[in-house]
């Protein structure tokens, strides 16, 4: 067809046509990317626009005309006088420089804020070895329970020479992992009984995994938080009382548990039911079929979901700011209660969502590289 | 398989093997274990049960819901109802409740709009609005609810007073004293059109189904909106024409230190609103996409084919096949976000966490506080899930 067009040329049009679109190449990327129609060229002339105004009105605020530190008064107090000239024109970091020791750390003594550092940096080490497949074993329990134990002596103090920080000090950002941590350490076991109990053939067991997870998920955290810091005094026999931390982390366990048995029987209803006829079939008791074929197979399944419902939890032990524990986000609130550094809430709550975020989007990273790798096997 | 394939001696039950009593036996194991497991559950129930009686005895703390009908005299700042300080402490958990349900309801529907758009901008060919998006979703979801909410807050205050307030459009204010909003007064005309655009939507229902009947009999499609829209919105008009038509307007003012007249949004409720809304869309978007790219392309290149047009091929073919993965995750995100609007008591909302707060701090009745804001909750959870249950049900794949 085309020689016959090249070779007799009809109506005498020899004329040489243009060359054709480039489809590869920046240029087309933008034409098919940016640029495919009226209304697409209109909505990236917009959005450019808009992109444009918004990252020179943030570079401009946050950076060209702030203001990192600002000078103290002979008494201690800082004179912030030349933020609020700013009017809200350019950002106030003095408020981060001066306080990021508070909202990192709390009220610990201020001349050991290097052991709250250090459980810090423990932490997220211990995140990063649990993190590697290469650890996914029973290695990975005395690796926790040395950290743990190291953490624990880090932060009471009191032996080795450190000296003793009562409980009431602690606070910022080693509280928020602590919960978060001992959460799920405690929560992720809970969940898988619980998720097997709402499996289980045995009725009574049945019922009351899914009264439990019912009603657990019907409620909201706050409920669970404020039962633990109002009511929980009154369950416990006269004389004996357990500090609020602790009431808050138990309240925060049994949360963490509800929603993670429902992702683990998300998993075992997804495994196929001759696995559980083919350990049958091999005599194994329950307890064998469980451990060893059912739940390697079944956690496998729902890492992903895992590590999303993990994340969420991160975020939700900022919740305990309502009940009056110094976490993160509490310190972050505090720090802005003093007069001289009240109106200053973005700049700080900016300073802690980044903590946050870190956390956060290094975990969602991470699950969906931990997603992609196990269905390798599924993409063709 | 049909029962004739099955071998006769299999359809019969394996007959009862007599219990024995010995540990080999699975039956007896699990009656034990049953019943070792709820003596274990039901002893600490009652050890804290017996506690907590003891307790309350010698603290002197009152019990039952008697308080309920004492006066309050806690102020409440929003309410739906009328509501005084003199009125009792049901009255004030009722308007808790129904300041929940405000937030909640309207945060849904601007959730699930928000979300649906975020989402589909997430699949847009348009490499800036997805990246944008992409980004939205990820920060969004990446960050505690409880430190957006009590961002918004701050931004809320940082606005400027009543007097210099930002003042966009005629009768438009934007203050630290929240937001105001022309409004307008509302007459018996304006009730009787709302009822009219009721009963106008019923009889377009009825209508269309009369005309889907009747297009499946002849095969011939039948045009339903001019019927639509004679009825939902010529209806409502003629109605409200008939009554006078009238329309007067609230405009607010400023008079002395406050505005006067129009619609108020406090700035507790909007910062609300606003972390619920754009925290949870981040969810909606992502239940959305995941949604639409469960549709397999096949479906809309057979739809093509078959001659449909776009509209209809994503009404009639795509859109209830994405439904079915949309809605169970979908039901979750509502829950949660109902869930959510207890952190109102953070920011200083007045919802049924706040308001059944401070009765129990009043009352020193903690038990029957805390059991109050669990019943409204389960009931809230309860009845959202069973009508996304029965509307799931409604639009489930039907198998042979």
């Amino acid at each position: 067809m085309s020689d016959i067009t090249a070779n007799t040329p009809i109506h005498g049009s020899s004329a040489p046509r243009d060359a054709p679109m480039a489809t590869t190449g920046p240029i087309a990327w933008l034409r098919a990317n940016l640029f495919s129609g009226w209304l697409s060229t209109a909505v990236t002339l917009l959005l450019g626009y808009l992109i444009v105004r918004a990252v020179v009105g943030i570079v401009d605020w946050a950076f060209i005309n702030a203001i990192w530190s600002v000078p103290l008064s002979p008494t201690g107090v800082a004179q912030t006088q030349v933020c609020r000239d700013l009017q809200g024109a350019g950002a106030c970091w003095a408020v981060v420089t001066e306080k990021h020791r508070f909202m990192l750390f709390g009220t610990y003594p201020y001349e050991q804020h290097w052991r709250p550092a250090i459980v810090c940096l423990l932490f997220i080490g211990l995140y990063i070895v649990s993190a590697m497949r290469r650890f996914w074993n029973w290695t990975l329990v005395p690796i926790w329970i040395v950290t743990l134990t190291a953490i624990g002596i880090l932060m009471w103090g009191g032996v080795l020479g450190l000296p003793y920080v009562p409980q009431e000090r602690w606070g910022g950002l080693p509280i928020t992992l602590i919960l978060a941590t001992f959460g799920l350490a405690f929560a992720f076991p809970l969940s898988i009984l619980v998720a097997l109990g709402r499996r289980s053939s045995l009725p009574a067991i049945k019922v009351l995994c899914v009264v439990y997870v019912e009603l657990i998920r019907g409620v909201p955290l706050i409920s669970l938080l404020f039962m633990a810091s109002v009511m929980f005094p009154l369950f416990l026999p006269e004389g004996m009382n357990i500090d609020k931390l602790l009431r808050a982390q138990i309240a925060i366990i049994l949360f963490a548990g509800a929603y993670l048995a429902e992702v683990v029987r998300g998993g075992l209803q997804a495994l196929p039911k001759g696995q559980y006829e083919a350990a049958d079939a091999m005599g194994l008791s329950y307890w064998q079929k469980t451990g060893l074929i059912i739940l390697p197979q079944a956690l496998r399944l729902v890492i992903p979901p895992l590590v999303n419902t993990f994340i969420g939890f991160f975020k939700d032990t900022s919740l305990v700011l309502i009940i009056g524990i110094f976490d993160l986000l509490t310190a972050g609130k505090t720090a802005i209660v003093e007069p001289a550094w009240q109106g200053f809430g973005v700049e700080v709550y900016v300073f802690v969502g980044l903590i946050y975020l870190c956390f956060c989007f290094a975990m969602s990273k991470y699950s969906q590289g931990l997603e992609a790798e196990l269905n390798r096997h599924r993409r063709r | 398989m049909s029962d004739a394939t099955v071998d006769p001696r299999f359809r019969r039950k394996p007959p009862k093997r007599p219990l024995r009593l010995s540990w080999a036996d699975e039956r007896v194991r699990g009656i034990v274990w049953q019943v070792v497991v709820v003596a274990i559950i039901g002893g600490i129930i009652y050890w804290l049960w017996s506690n907590t009686v003891h307790n309350l005895e010698v603290r002197r703390i009152a019990t039952g819901f008697g308080f309920l009908w004492r006066e309050a005299g806690l102020p409440i700042a929003e309410h739906v109802i009328p509501y005084e300080p003199t009125d009792t402490y049901f009255r004030a958990l009722t308007v808790g409740v129904l300041n929940t349900l405000k937030v909640a309801v309207v945060g849904i529907v601007l959730a699930t709009i928000l979300g649906t758009v975020v989402g589909i901008a997430r699949l847009s060919k348009n490499f800036l609005v997805s990246k944008i998006a992409g980004f939205y979703v990820e920060v969004i979801r990446d960050l505690p609810l409880l430190l957006q909410l009590l961002f918004w807050y701050t931004v809320m205050q940082g606005l400027p007073g009543p007097r210099q307030a930002f003042h966009p459009a005629e009768g438009l204010y934007f203050s630290n004293r929240g937001f105001r909003f022309p409004a307008l007064e509302w007459e018996g005309a304006h009730t009787a059109a709302l009822a009219a655009c009721v009963v106008g939507t019923v009889l377009t229902w009825l209508y269309a189904r009369v005309a889907r009947a009747k297009q499946m009999a002849d095969g011939q499609p039948r045009k339903i909106w001019p019927a639509a829209i004679a009825l939902i919105l010529g209806l409502p008009i003629f109605v409200w024409l008939a009554l006078g038509a009238p329309w007067t307007i609230d405009w607010p003012a400023l008079r002395g230190f406050n505005f006067r007249g129009g619609m108020a949004v406090s700035p507790e409720y909007a910062a609300l609103l606003i972390g619920l809304v754009t925290y949870t869309a981040g969810f909606i978007a992502e239940v959305v996409r995941a949604g639409i790219l469960s549709v397999n392309q096949g479906q809309w290149e057979a739809a093509q084919a078959l001659g449909l047009r776009h509209g209809s091929v994503l009404r009639l073919i795509v859109l209830p096949q994405a439904l079915r993965v949309i809605i169970p995750p979908m039901t979750s995100n509502y829950l949660n976000l109902t869930k959510n609007s207890s952190l109102a008591v953070a920011i200083g909302y007045q919802d049924i966490v706040s308001i059944a707060n401070t009765t129990l701090n009043q009352t020193g009745q903690a038990i029957e506080g805390i059991a109050i804001i669990m019943l409204v909750y389960l009931t809230i959870s309860l009845s959202i899930s069973l009508f996304m249950n029965w509307y799931n049900a409604k639009i489930a794949l039907v198998e042979r």
